[in-house]
This record gives structure tokens, sequence and C-alpha cells, in this order.
């Protein structure tokens, strides 16, 4: 138990913090220089992000294991599993319009801070990302959930960042070519640089 | 050559299947979960002018429709669409609109560049609110006139305010009072007034005399001879600057033609 534990925390670090999402993965970029104009609104997007991708990496955890490479399947030859990324994509899509209607009808508040946000969601690269990544790097239910939350986190933590810095960057005498998108490349990249620095770390 | 047939099928089935499975699964939980929203709710919300501004006090068009349903908010509360939009509403609420003033918004500050000096040459950050940090609160000699940096033609989203000669002034027929740039202008120059007000004063500076006048041309001196003219007793001095109370002001110019300064419009 306790090395499994341990092994649970090594990857929500690793995933959080060392190999974040969109500053050393490059995932999610999309809603990353889209959405953090504001700090409120991308801990919104924050927060929407770390409620699908949690659900869905169980969810296509589940698919996986028990559909596409199911072992009476497997014995007869057939596999099935180059079939994930488009029945992936299907369930994302209809697991965040399920998670709408439920947030809407069950918990009205959080559905109206999330907002625009959710349906979003389903556009964001990082939550396929993480249901392939988590059979590439072959792991269990468990271990799938836990990268899948850690990762959401690391993208929460850089959008939150990222929307900080931009909030000061309005104020600043940013000379003509770089306004813009230009400015916040920049900056996401000069992030990335800086998270650069956790690669190092052994845990 | 059957088992790549066989295998193909299988893979058809399966992503059938699986697609099957979640529309059945979403129209399911589409009908479970399916908040009951009320007709006219949405109604309202497709009356509406859609512009999401806010001047209203609710997040969004949407907002509003809401409080409007709910009895919170008046059907005229859309400052926006104003008497058309709220006749609409009251006829979707069976109730009779009350006529609402048109409201527009007016800068009051005339201190346009060849009038208003200033003290030095800023060639910084071209935002009203980041003049908290400069000198004497930006370049202008007057701390309580128009910076003419444009906060406030941000904040329009009808485009209705422009800075013009370095004074931000409003255009009466776009703007829709939703009140943006009243809330946007740092120097809390902005006022909301009646479209149809006859006289208004164009200054805000609350110094004294002497010094309005070595600031600026266009300045409230506090002379108090619009009051003392007013035959309505509707213009009063208050803080060195005059104001004119709507209501009992009649309209007859007589306060704007005494103004030595001319600001009185």
């Amino acid at each position: 138990m306790g090395e499994t534990l341990g092994s649970l925390v090594t990857i929500a670090i690793t995933y959080a913090i060392v190999n974040n999402v969109v500053l050393s993965q490059f995932l999610g970029i999309c809603p990353f220089l889209g959405v953090s104009k504001k700090t409120e609104t991308a801990a919104g997007m924050g927060g929407a992000v770390i409620f699908v991708i949690t659900i869905a990496s169980f969810v296509t955890g589940v698919i996986y294991k028990f559909v596409l490479a199911n072992e009476y399947l497997m014995n007869l030859g057939i596999d099935l599993t180059y079939l994930k990324t488009i029945v992936f994509i299907l369930v994302i899509a209809a697991l965040v319009q399920f998670v709408e209607m439920f947030l809407k009808k069950v918990m009205p508040p959080l559905y109206q801070s999330l907002g625009v946000f959710l349906p979003l969601i389903t556009t964001n690269c990082a939550v396929l990302g993480v249901a392939l990544n988590a059979i590439t790097f072959e792991y269990n239910l468990l271990e799938t959930v836990v990268y899948g939350l850690a990762t959401a986190v690391g993208f929460f933590i850089a959008i939150v960042l990222m929307a900080g810095l931009r909030e000061k960057i309005e104020y600043n005498d940013i000379p003509k070519p770089f306004q813009g998108t230009a400015i916040v490349l920049i900056t996401a990249a000069l992030m990335s640089i800086a998270f650069m620095g956790f690669s190092g770390m052994k845990i | 050559m059957s088992q790549i047939i066989i295998a193909t099928l299988v893979a058809a089935v399966v992503v059938g299947l699986v697609g099957i499975i979640l529309g059945f699964f979403l129209g399911i939980s589409g009908e479970k979960f399916k908040v009951e929203v009320d007709e006219r709710e949405e109604a309202i919300t497709g009356v509406l002018p859609g512009n999401n501004c806010g001047g209203c006090g609710y997040a969004g068009c949407s907002g509003l429709a809401a409080a409007i349903v709910k009895g919170e908010a008046p059907v005229n509360g859309c400052p926006v669409g104003g008497a058309p939009v709220a006749a609409k509403v009251g006829e979707i609420m069976g109730v009779a609109a009350e006529e609402g003033v048109r409201k527009v918004a007016f800068v009051k500050c005339a201190g346009t560049c060849d009038k208003a000096k200033n003290d030095y040459v800023y060639s910084g950050t071209r935002n009203c609110a980041t003049m908290m940090f400069v000198p004497n609160g930006g370049p202008k000699s007057c701390n309580y006139g128009c910076l003419g940096y444009g906060t406030c033609v941000a904040a329009c989203p009808f485009d209705a305010i422009h800075i013009e000669d370095g004074v931000a002034v409003v255009d009466r027929d776009q703007c829709k009072a939703c009140g943006k740039c009243v809330a946007a202008c740092p120097k809390k120059l902005i006022e909301l007034i009646p479209y149809d007000v006859k006289h208004v004063v164009r200054c805000s500076s609350g110094d004294k005399g002497k010094d309005v006048m070595s600031a600026c041309a266009a300045g409230c001196i506090g002379c108090k001879l619009c009051e003392k003219n007013c035959p309505s007793d509707a213009i009063h001095v208050n803080g060195n600057i005059a104001y004119i109370d709507q209501e009992k002001c009649t309209g007859c110019g007589i306060c704007a033609e005494k103004c030595p300064k001319h600001i009185i419009l």
C-alpha cells in the first residue's frame, strides 16, 4: 500500500508541476491563450478543466479496459485498441454535455460560474491527451484518475499564473509589433523556461 | 481474409454501439435533468438587445430576464432598449410598461486642449487609471478635469463616447445610458442625465475661483451669478461648483447667458 501511495504522489507532483501540461507538454494551449485575460475567468476555466479531466480520465480508462481492450476479443485475435482516439472523442464530448446538464440541475451556482467554459472544454486537447497518455504509460485505473487530476491542477496553475501576468502586461508600454498575442506567446515561452527549472527534480 | 472482415465489422459495431449508447444516455439524462425554465424568461431574453452590457445591474440580458420574470426588476429595467423594448417585455409579462425617462451620459468638463493648462508634458501610458500614480494626477493643471486618455471610450460598448480635443464627448444619439463610462471614469466626471435637459454645467472643479482661473479658461469659478439670477431657484453653487436641479429647471436659459465662463450649456 505504501508503495502505491508513493507512486501516486510521484504521479501527482510530476504532472502538476514538473511536466506541466501546458508549459512543458504544450497541450491545451488554445484555452491557455484564449481565456487568460482575467484571473477570475481563468480560475473558472481551470476549475471546469479539473472537473472534466478527472471524470473523463476515469470514464475513458474504464471504456478502454472493458470495451476496447477486453480479453474476450483479444483472445479472438481482434484488437480494437486502435479505435481509442475516435471512441475517446465521442466519450469526452458526450461527457461534457452530460456534466453540463447535471450541473445545471444539481448545482446551478457552479454551472453559472463555469458558464461558457464548460462546453469549451470539449475542444481542449489536454482532455484527450490525458486519456491517450494514460494508456501509453500503462497506468491502472487509480493511477489514471490521479494522473488526470494532477494534469488538470497543472493546467489550473498555469492558466491562473498566466492571467495574473497578463493583467499586469495590460499596463505596460509594449512596442507595436509585440502587442496582443505576440507578447502573450513570449510570456508563455518565458514561463515555460521557468518551469523547466523543475525538470531536474528527482522525486 | 474473413478474419479482416470480422475485425472490421466488430470495430464498426463497437464504435456504432458506443455512439448509440452515448446518444441514449444523453437523451435520457437530458430528460431527467431538464431544468424548468419559465417560458416568459426565454421570450424576454429574445426581446432584450443582447449586448450583455450589464447596464441594468444584472449579469447580462438573461440575468435581467430572470429578474423580470421573478418580479425583482421592472419591465423597463433595460436602459439600452428604452421604451420599445419595455413595451415588448410588458406585452410578454402582461403588464403595461411605464414610460421610462431616456437618459444619456454627460461629461462634466469642457477643458479642451486650448482652454485647460498643462503643468508638464506627459508621454507615458495613455490610460486614465494609471494617472493616479502620476504627479498631480496627470499633466492637466486642473485636478478635477477630464484626462482625455479614453478609459471611458474603451469601456463604451456602443461606440458612443469619444475624445475630442482632449476631452471626452458623448454622442447623445448613440448613448444608451448603460453607465459603463460612469463606472470607468476615475475622476467621476460622467453623470447620467435625462435626454431632454435644457442646461447643464460643464465643469466639476471644486477648487476656489482663483485656482480655477489659473488652471483652465473653461472652469466654474463659483461666482454665483447663475444662482442669483435663476428665477426658479434651480441652480446652486455648492462647494465652489454650480449644480442644476433638473426637476426645478424650466429651461429659461438665464444662467447660460449670465455665466461669465460660458460653461453652462
